[in-house]
């Protein structure tokens, strides 16, 4: 870890203030401190955001939920109206790391967690999201946890979160602030695809700092979230599908579906969800869907596993959440 | 160490030539074999056990070991000027005396030393040292070092160079023949995944030179050859060398011999006056320590109609660095677990430039009896048998190659037992059970795991306040030394567990043999017995009476028709060593623990995913010295064959041999929820008189042996699907698994 | 840096460098070396301790962030003397064996017995509506932030269980 200046920042302007002139922003650091160790990352600077005024889960107006960039992962997991409206939330946050880490991490650092990449991890491999232009190891390599959907000739990372795939199908926005002002967008407007650039993985500038995740009032019919893994607790998921379904005589009323494991961002395809609205749930409407989500999915050697998996992923949550629906 | 000469007149030493009595079920404090709390414990549960790295003392600076990052050839530069000006650093270390890898298990010597050579990625290269651990491991990340790389083999099915020892290949009978001619014959390969010891504690130590004197700190498993390992390394007299272990946070073999930072340490403590402690960071511990090796098992079993063998092949690939003795035992168990008169071995020890192979528990049958295991499971199939009636079926008279007996061996009860206890008969067919949206099955598999007593010395003192002391550089890794070497003073001399004080984990004390291969609680718990019965004798003399006419209970003895408090009988300290070693029994007998699991798994109908939902294990191990220690070794025995059934894989790049998942993340131990709750059984009316004086044989290292099996083959009846590339993980399952009507 | 955190009830006013995580601040200036360093990486859960009531891995937590917290560690629990009843249980039902990650894992047990009581669900609770049972399985996912390689899961959990029915005795007593 290499030597940094540490502050703490009192209010969100100070943050970003010194956000814009080179700090990280520390939060809850569960991954931070892990790549910094490795120095995977290794800012000149931190910019400590934990104090700030960030922590509140509110009602908005519109009927949807405020959520506060640095509320625990714990706390939302545990909230009254998260558990009760947004159970797809609830689930995925509780299916990812530990209450330990739960319990550190923050809103929005989860959305903002790099890849597991292993040779994103390995300073001694190469890797264009860390060092662009040596390279990508994973390509030819152990890729077994990369991404089929979405990646580049230039990297195959996943993001790993489970939290944002259940925002991601809620609809989620996602509010900043930074030294010129602050925005409102949408969580799948939040990534980059990595193209030719993976080592810039947002929209955000310098110095922008998520404050808030806004969720809509939340949407009619059941909702899940299923992660496959290679062991039953602790582990990253090899394919997540959260999804918020509604059935009405015996017809598929509305879907909103969003994968993890499979892209470097959290994973949405609204042809997915068009093609299963006015269906009569069965095997082969939830095929249908499956074949539009992965029309495209390319498999690199160890990872082409996932793509059959997803299919069959979508399938038991497509089925387990029309029969709850109906 | 106390120098003062002692009266020898009641040590006693014992050569295994002969079976011995059961004198521990004469005796009567009613101690040993009783599930007594770990004496330990209170320390363990309230943080107060210090382990390697726990100390602080004066002056104390951080090493931080810096790692190859080419997999053969050269170091030909090291900027480390560049480094020792940064803050707090304090020395840059390479070259003699830094280790190419750990010391394999009861080497003795030194391993390779070959700095500027590098043999693999993640090979230790240099130490840095500095003030804090903070400046040490920045300063090890910014070393500059420049390589001449030259080619290396990394893929054990492609390697040129392939050993193929001696010893380890056998041809009996007509292989061919048999399988041509039998009624039904299997032809099945398995392959196993490379394995990481992964202990919790990562490998660390604290050297400090006193007056000429190294005294190191260590996290070892078997001291008295750590020291000779550590002395040759270093180029000095084992005499200047003393380890204390006193708590071990796991070993699993990773910690049989000196490992890289205990050499580093030592040597800059030796440069720098000062106290140097290097501990491994995790990623260090994957690479720098041993891994167990892959395996590719090819097996082929052929039986008459009734199921009895008539052939038996097993011949298998395993891998190491250049220049490493220790092969995995892949077949070890299978040349005597079941008939079958034309038999075949064949074993190749691929040379390729991967991390170094060596022991990780129960080298040999942990991976090979899951090709044995699963492979039993396709011939009863194929024969239409029932597993567990096939398994006893072909349990032989004599050894199938050898035509010794057997020592102690209650196999078909373990199987026969187990089977009733887990409703063995309430087995169904092949994917016939689905529950929900798992497919539900049950798997058996024997377990087997071979036998060693070693050489062991220990000394007890009785003293005249009526307490007793046992002394013995032994370790506890969590086996539960501290409890059974407690339990065996009280009961042979009468005193209850808080009169006994032990101490182990010291290399002045007397040498046992260590923590390894199962063999320390009966080696050295074989010492103590000795030595007691040195000290009882020497009671006996004071009491006049004949030692057999003696005896001892809640601090009293009694004979010749009086009784009399210990602290009035003892004047002075009474001490004895006790001295075993192997003898003829370990060549005239077949000697091992046995046993039988049984599995029942849950797989996902779409997703492939599997739960174990009860595992049972029934255990034959001759006496039990503690059950409740030797059910926790039951338990982890049985949770890491899950956890190599399903979980658990190193991956090496294909290109570098690097491990890839070299963290605790994404090598996937078990963790809780991966684990049911276990049944395990120990016979207890079981002793192994051909073993040792104390009739117990090894139990660290049989509950792995066969449990993967037992769960792959559940799988197999669950579902349909058999695997046989280990670890199971869904992509292995679920493109095979049948479609729900 | 200068840090003032209080453990065990103690106020320690500490001079760190920035990088010094909680975890190395208690093992390396404090000399509680009760919390253990298993991964560094947050992924074995062997340094786990309490900030402010909570657990989490302190190996992943800079000790200048945590300014004014309050920790407590095994060493706040008990003495080999006067144990807590979580060491009591894990002594008698011998949850652990070589003892690394058993201060990590009894800390964990102890802040995953108030989240339960608090109502907290897991990943593998029925439903989210109603306050968890602390079942077996309930259990070992709430465990599961804590590898054992000795693999003592098994009476880890039962050790939890006997605290657990010992609270549960207790609250009825007094209700």
């Amino acid at each position: 870890m290499r030597p940094f200046d540490y502050a703490r920042a009192d209010t969100t302007s100070d943050a970003a203030t010194r956000a814009a002139a080179g700090a990280t922003f520390l939060a809850g650091g569960t991954n931070l401190l892990d790549l910094m160790k490795l120095e995977v990352m290794a800012p000149e600077a931190l910019v400590d955001v934990t104090r700030l005024d960030l922590h509140e889960v509110e009602a908005t107006d519109e009927s949807g939920l405020r959520i506060g960039a640095l509320v625990t992962n714990s706390d939302l997991a545990n909230h009254a109206t998260v558990r009760a409206h947004y159970p797809v939330l609830s689930r995925a946050l509780l299916s990812g790391a530990t209450v330990q880490l739960r319990n550190k991490a923050t809103t929005g650092g989860n959305l903002l967690q790099r890849t597991r990449c292993p040779y994103f991890y390995d300073t001694a491999a190469a890797c264009n999201k860390r060092d662009p232009g040596t390279g990508c190891a994973a390509m030819e390599g152990r890729n077994r946890i990369l991404a089929v959907l979405g990646a580049s000739d230039h990297c195959i990372a996943t993001h790993p979160s489970d939290m944002a795939v259940a925002m991601r199908a809620l609809g989620a926005r996602v509010v900043t602030e930074g030294p010129d002002g602050g925005r409102e967008l949408d969580l799948g407007d939040l990534y980059r695809l990595p193209g030719d650039t993976p080592n810039i993985e947002t929209v955000l500038s310098d110095g922008e700092l998520i404050t808030a995740v806004i969720l809509p009032p939340p949407p009619a019919g059941a909702q899940s979230y299923v992660k496959v893994r290679d062991r039953a607790s602790y582990a990253f998921a090899l394919v997540s599908v959260a999804g918020v379904v509604a059935v009405e005589d015996g017809r598929i009323t509305s879907a909103n579906l969003a994968f993890g494991g499979l892209a470097p961002m959290p994973w949405r395809n609204e042809a997915v969800e068009t093609a299963l609205i006015g269906k009569a749930p069965s095997t082969e409407t939830f095929d249908a869907a499956a074949d539009i989500l992965l029309a495209d999915a390319k498999g690199h050697g160890d990872n082409d596993f996932k793509i059959p998996l997803a299919r069959r992923t979508l399938r038991r949550a497509l089925r387990e959440l029309c029969e709850r629906a109906a | 160490m106390d120098d003062t000469p002692r009266n020898a007149d009641f040590d006693v030493a014992l050569t295994m030539d002969a079976a011995q009595p059961p004198v521990l079920d004469r005796t009567v404090q009613g101690l040993l074999g009783t599930a007594m709390d770990r004496p330990d414990g209170p320390l363990k549960v309230t943080g107060t056990a210090r382990y390697a790295a726990e100390a602080l003392p004066e002056n104390l600076v951080t090493g931080f070991l810096v790692r190859a990052t080419i997999t053969k050839g050269r170091v030909i530069g090291m900027k480390a000027e560049a480094v020792e000006a940064m803050p707090g650093v304090i020395r840059v270390m390479t070259g003699h005396p830094l280790l190419r890898n750990p010391a394999q298990g009861q080497a003795h010597q030194a391993p390779e030393q070959i700095l500027p050579k590098v043999d693999y990625f993640g090979q230790p290269v240099a130490l840095v040292v500095a003030e804090t651990f903070e400046q040490a491991r920045h300063a090890a990340q910014a070393l500059v070092v420049t390589y001449e790389e030259e080619v290396a083999e990394v893929d054990p099915n492609a390697a040129s160079q392939v050993d193929k020892p001696k010893a380890s290949q056998l041809d009996q009978g007509d292989l061919e023949g048999a399988m041509r001619s039998s009624p039904v014959a299997i032809d099945t390969t398995y392959t196993t995944a490379p394995h990481s010891s992964a202990p919790m504690e990562p490998h660390a130590s604290i050297a400090e030179w006193v007056d000429g004197r190294l005294q190191l700190r260590g996290s070892y498993q078997m001291l008295k050859h750590n020291v000779a390992e550590l002395a040759d390394s270093l180029g000095v007299d084992e005499a200047r060398v003393r380890i204390h272990a006193p708590y071990v946070g796991g070993g699993f073999g990773s910690k049989l011999g000196i490992a890289p930072e205990a050499v580093a340490a030592a040597h800059a403590a030796r440069e720098l006056g000062r106290p140097v402690r290097v501990v491994m960071a995790r990623d260090q511990v994957f690479e720098m320590t041993m891994r167990r090796t892959e395996t590719t098992q090819r097996m082929r079993l052929a039986c008459d109609a009734d199921g009895l063998m008539t052939a038996l092949a097993h011949e298998d690939r395993v891998s190491n660095l250049p220049g490493e003795a220790f092969s995995e035992p892949t077949a070890q168990g299978t040349h005597f677990l079941y008939g079958g008169a034309n038999r075949r071995f064949t074993h190749e020890v691929a040379r390729i430039h991967r991390p170094c192979a060596g022991s990780v528990r129960a080298p040999g049958e942990a991976v090979g009896m899951i090709a044995l295991e699963c492979a039993m499971d396709e011939l009863a199939e194929a024969a239409d048998i029932d597993p567990v009636e096939l398994r006893i079926r072909n349990i032989p008279d004599t050894t199938p190659e050898g035509g010794q007996p057997y020592s102690e061996r209650a196999l078909e009860r373990c199987l026969r037992e187990g089977a009733e206890r887990f409703g063995w008969s309430q087995r169904r067919g092949m994917a016939e059970r689905l529950e929900g949206d798992w497919w539900v099955g049950m798997g058996v598999a024997a377990a087997v795991r071979t036998n060693m007593m070693e050489e062991s010395i220990a000394r007890v003192t009785l003293r005249p306040d009526g307490t007793a002391l046992c002394e013995t550089d032994m370790t506890d890794i969590g086996t539960g030394s501290y409890a059974i070497l407690t339990q065996i003073v009280g009961e042979m001399l009468g005193l209850p567990r808080e009169k006994v004080e032990v101490q182990i984990g010291d290399s002045d004390l007397p040498k046992s043999s260590g923590s390894g291969g199962s063999f320390g609680a009966q080696s050295c718990g074989s010492a103590v017995f000795l030595a007691c019965q040195g000290v009882r004798k020497h009671l006996a003399e004071r009491m006049e009476v004949a030692p057999d006419d003696l005896t001892l209970r809640d601090g009293r003895a009694t004979g010749g028709n009086r009784q009399v408090a210990l602290t009035d009988l003892v004047e002075a300290p009474m001490s004895a060593e006790g001295h075993v070693k192997p003898g003829e029994t370990e060549d005239n007998f077949s000697i091992a623990g046995y046993g039988a699991h049984f599995a029942e798994v849950g797989v996902h109908r779409d997703t492939g995913e599997v739960r174990v939902h009860r595992m049972l294990g029934v255990f034959s191990i001759g006496r039990v010295l503690n059950m409740k220690t030797a059910t926790s070794q039951c338990h982890g025995g049985m949770i890491w064959g899950i956890g190599s059934a399903l979980t658990e894989e190193i991956m090496h790049d294909p290109r570098d041999g690097r491990i890839v998942n070299h963290n605790l993340a994404e090598y996937h131990i078990p963790v809780s929820l991966d684990v049911p709750q276990l049944d395990a059984m120990l016979l207890e009316d079981t002793r192994d008189d051909q073993a040792n004086p104390i009739q117990a044989k090894g139990i660290g290292e049989l509950g792995i042996s066969g449990a993967a099996a037992a769960v792959g083959n559940a799988i197999r009846n669950a579902c349909g699907v058999r695997v046989r590339d280990f670890p199971a993980t869904p992509d292995k399952i679920f493109p095979h698994l049948p479609d729900v009507t | 840096m200068d840090v003032t955190i209080t453990v065990n009830g103690t106020e320690r006013k500490l001079e760190l460098d920035p990088r010094v995580t909680l975890l190395d601040a208690l093992r390396h200036e404090l000399g509680l070396t009760g919390t253990k360093k298993g991964c560094d990486h947050g992924q074995c859960g062997a340094c786990t301790i309490l900030v402010n009531g909570r657990r989490i891995n302190s190996c992943l937590a800079l000790a200048a962030s945590h300014d004014g917290d309050e920790i407590t560690t095994i060493e706040g629990l008990g003495t080999p003397e006067n144990m807590h009843p979580l060491q009591t249980a894990f002594v008698t039902h011998d949850g652990y064996q070589c003892g690394y990650c058993t201060p990590g894992q009894i800390m964990s047990a102890e802040a995953m017995l108030r989240e339960a009581a608090e109502g907290w669900p897991s990943y593998v609770s029925k439903t989210l509506d109603a306050d968890p049972t602390l079942t077996d399985e309930e259990i070992a996912e709430r465990m599961s932030g804590n590898l054992c390689r000795c693999s003592a899961y098994p009476r880890i959990r039962e050790a939890i269980a006997a605290v657990r029915d010992a609270r549960n005795a207790t609250k009825e007593a007094a209700e």
